[in-house]
């Protein structure tokens, strides 16, 4: 029997949307929404197939039988796994309270459950990825727009000129997202792109800066100063909408084209000719503000420049520009009910000091890595059990030994994972999740210029003792006395839920994987924008109003990044388009595409070291080293190294992922706790390590 | 005369691999044999941006074959619109096949036994759908053209 299932992807977390051709309960066929991707799909999304049919991955629910991390493991029943973890945790609320229990996630359109989750046992303390992610991003924008980094979108596909700071748009790979860059360059749009070294994503632009490894910051300060000089902004739109346009001004004045071009290492013509270009094209021009931003010690600033120039092209907005998301409510249809309606608030304050102790900061997800002080030093209070869902901090977090000292003051540590993950390994008790076409999850909507609500249907039954991660909760809550705030048993009962108010009904979804709520895009006037900008002014603020009140200056004077010792390198990373980070390395397919990760080196420099291509390097950073093949090239900076994220597993029953290639979080030693005091993110680009010949490389020849 | 072709076109091509896997996994191959590849030049700074160029490569479904003759048993075959194929129920695995291709296109599948390779998905094109690789191409680089005379 044959039949058609529309789904989303999750081998990453763009969450394409796909259709699944499914034969006698065998997935045969993935491709991209016919409707939405014109069937577009990356390597990822089609090595689906490998990854429902590996047995590589946990089969039924695990508990800990040796010591953590020791990986001895005792297979047990779902009923046994969750009494032993709703056990735990209510011994942990006995002692310490409800808050002494977190919950950290990778984000998403469905975070709104798990948080629900957390919340309704009594925990305050709700968290994700996003300190080793975007939190820089986020924060900065909520400081210029009082918007957070989903409050705009990008007409990209319009736009005139796009701008790329380091954010490797190919290799992330959103399918749409790149779709719209390649028509913007077909129909002769320009591409700069800026980087320590060269990437796929570069190698498609119209003008590249390769600039010193810490410099972003200065490129954009000389960026803005020259658009001020050259007039390339757009007055009305500054005048109409914006405060603090002159201190703004008066800051940048100091740092010119001339020398912003020395500090990064570039030419001030080429610099000069980009900016006179954009005053031409503007407000068709969009500065990609990036996502993964949490890398030196004034990526916030430098996040809160990029916004900066947006505002200056007048980019918002516009065609070709950047663009409010639109909701349901804009298309006249009440939005989907959430989980958290139905759940009090906990009224304790968050054990990482977010919303009480630093102000700044977004209270939704808080700070992962404040945690773990909290952990240590049981201030304010105790954390005392950790479940993970679909999160590794092992690796998303530099440091990991650091991160097991504090882990090891939890009575409890749960992993909710389709895979093994670094810290399920470490962890107490592994509740393994069914793979994304096993299962099913709620409704989400997705806004933008025509927003629609989508989902994830079941396109097969498991091929283990696992579940979705909403029966997971849902049975916890069961027996943690909190099941009341998840009135549902079944999948179809808990979209009737959420669908409720909104007049839709599941069966609308699954014509065609989605319902849009518009046949043409949604515009804003832009002469009429008053109450979009949620900051505490309503202008888009260049001085801002929640840094100042919080102590901190809305423009921070540059200090160039110090430069490395001889004899080493700053450890950059970054990605690849057919991994997502750690958790597709044992993929088969995938693995067999890039099975280990390389050390890129500036070839000047390894000459003088006496390294060839191929040859293995040593990557020694305070006590810990990894040791991979070097890759000699031109197109990196001298003073940087640079590796692929993700790989150097060590959980033994992933063969293939097993050692295969070095991590560089663990090389990130001391990074756990460098915080950027403004924007939240860790700086995870600080470290510097100390590159060599391996003695690796075979000298023994047996034959002649 | 050969009716089809597949054409990358190497400004639109992202260098994903994505074709690499939606062939292999709509022919259920397991490791080892790959149908098609994409590879790039070295790059090389043209007007201060480093740039490369994509190939595409599967099969050549030559006009005059090397493999089609070579094949003891008749399973290797070329139809009438070109396409160059394998009959599976016929092949062997002896894979005289690849030894006569200059390229060395047929692959052994380790999970039948047999040789295969690029057919062009001709199940799929016979019912009106595009090869694997064209159809989910990330970028939509890679064309699937019927070839016209002139």
């Amino acid at each position: 029997m044959r039949k058609t299932v529309w789904s989303m992807c999750s081998m990453c977390s763009v969450r394409c949307p796909i259709k699944v051709e499914v034969e006698d309960g065998k997935v045969k066929w993935i491709e991209g929404n016919p409707h939405i991707l014109k069937g577009a799909l990356c390597a990822k999304g089609s090595a689906g197939i490998a990854l429902q049919r590996d047995h590589e991955r946990p089969q039924q629910p695990l508990i800990r039988a040796g010591g953590r991390g020791a990986g001895k493991w005792e297979p047990v029943s779902w009923y046994t796994a969750l009494d032993y973890v709703a056990e735990k945790m209510n011994k942990i609320k006995e002692k310490y309270g409800a808050k002494a229990v977190m919950l950290s996630c990778r984000g998403g359109p469905w975070q709104d459950l798990w948080k629900s989750f957390i919340h309704a046992f009594g925990s305050p303390n709700f968290t994700n990825h996003d300190s080793g992610c975007g939190r820089n991003v986020h924060h900065a924008s909520k400081s210029v727009y009082g918007l957070g980094r989903k409050g705009f979108i990008y007409d990209i596909k319009n736009a005139k000129h796009l701008i790329s700071f380091g954010r490797n748009l190919m290799a992330s790979l959103r399918i749409a997202e790149v779709n719209q860059i390649m028509d913007m360059l077909d129909a002769g749009g320009s591409f700069t792109y800026v980087d320590v070294r060269q990437t796929l994503t570069g190698i498609k632009a119209t003008r590249f800066f390769q600039v010193r490894p810490g410099t972003d910051y200065a490129l954009a300060l000389g960026m803005i100063n020259e658009v001020i000089k050259q007039e390339a902004y757009d007055k009305e739109f500054i005048e109409k909408y914006t405060t603090g346009f002159d201190k703004m001004a008066e800051f940048v004045e100091q740092y010119t084209a001339e020398w912003a071009a020395k500090e990064c290492g570039i030419k001030v013509k080429k610099l000069k000719d980009f900016v006179s270009e954009i005053g031409q094209q503007r407000p068709k021009v969009i500065f990609h503000p990036g996502w993964m931003l949490s890398r030196y010690r004034d990526s916030f600033y430098a996040s809160r420049m990029l916004h900066i120039l947006n505002v200056l092209m007048g980019s918002v907005e516009v065609e070709g520009g950047q663009q409010f998301p639109k909701t349901p409510a804009d298309c006249g249809v009440k939005g989907l009910r959430t989980f958290s309606s139905m759940v009090p608030k906990p009224e304790d304050k968050r054990a990482d000091g977010v919303g009480w102790k630093y102000k700044h900061f977004d209270k939704g997800p808080g700070l992962f890595h404040l945690f773990y002080d909290a952990m240590l030093t049981e201030e304010p209070y105790p954390i005392k059990g950790v479940i993970c869902y679909r999160h590794d901090p092992f690796n998303c977090f530099p440091d990991v030994t650091a991160q097991k000292e504090a882990f090891d003051k939890c009575d409890l540590l749960v992993s909710i994972d389709t895979h093994y993950s670094e810290f399920g390994w470490y962890s107490d008790v592994i509740l393994p999740e069914s793979m994304y076409l096993e299962r099913e999850t709620p409704v989400c909507t997705q806004k933008g210029p025509k927003p629609r609500f989508a989902f994830r249907d079941r396109a097969v039954e498991p091929r283990f003792d696992t579940k979705p991660s909403w029966e997971i909760f849902k049975m916890l809550a069961d027996r943690l006395g909190i099941g009341e705030y998840f009135p549902w048993t079944t999948a179809e009962e808990m979209w009737e839920f959420q669908l409720e108010p909104t007049g839709y009904k599941i069966d609308d979804l699954r014509e065609k994987g989605f319902v849009a709520l518009t046949d043409t895009p949604i515009m804003y006037d832009r002469d009429n924008l008053d109450g979009k900008f949620k900051t505490p002014s309503g202008k888009i603020e260049f001085v801002s109003q929640m840094l100042e009140e919080n102590g901190l200056p809305s423009f921070k004077p540059y200090e160039s990044p110090q430069k490395p010792p001889k004899g080493r390198f700053r450890l950059i990373f970054g990605r690849s388009p057919v991994h997502a980070h750690g958790h597709t390395i044992n993929n088969p397919l995938l693995n067999e595409l890039m099975p280990e990760n390389t050390l890129w080196i500036n070839s000047r420099v390894a000459a003088r070291m006496g390294v060839k291509e191929g040859d293995w390097v040593d990557v020694i950073a305070d006590s810990q080293k990894g040791t991979i093949r070097a890759h000699v090239t031109d197109f990196i900076h001298p003073e940087a190294v640079y590796t692929v994220h993700g790989f150097g597993r060590q959980v033994p029953l992933q063969s293939r992922a097993y050692h295969a290639g070095m991590s560089d979080q663990k090389l990130q030693e001391g990074l756990l706790e460098m915080m950027d005091p403004a924007g939240g993110g860790l700086c995870l680009c600080e470290k510097f390590v100390t590159v060599r010949r391996s003695p690796r490389n075979p000298r023994r020849r047996v034959e002649l | 005369m050969n009716k089809y072709m597949i054409y990358l076109n190497s400004k639109r091509c992202i260098g994903c691999h994505g074709c690499e896997v939606h062939c292999k996994t709509n022919k259920d191959l397991p490791v080892g044999p790959f149908l098609c590849e994409i590879s790039h030049e070295p790059l090389k700074a043209v007007k201060g941006v480093p740039k490369t160029e994509y190939h595409f490569r599967s099969c050549y479904h030559c006009e005059d074959p090397y493999c089609v003759p070579v094949c003891p048993t008749g399973a290797m075959k070329k139809r009438e619109d070109g396409i160059v194929y394998i009959d599976t129920d016929s092949c062997i695995g002896c894979m005289a096949c690849a030894g006569a291709c200059p390229w060395h296109i047929p692959q052994f599948n380790p999970n039948t036994g047999k040789a295969v390779k690029c057919d062009y998905c001709m199940d799929r094109v016979d019912v009106g759908l595009k090869p694997a690789c064209v159809t989910k191409c990330t970028t939509r680089a890679l064309k699937f053209v019927t070839i016209q005379e002139i």
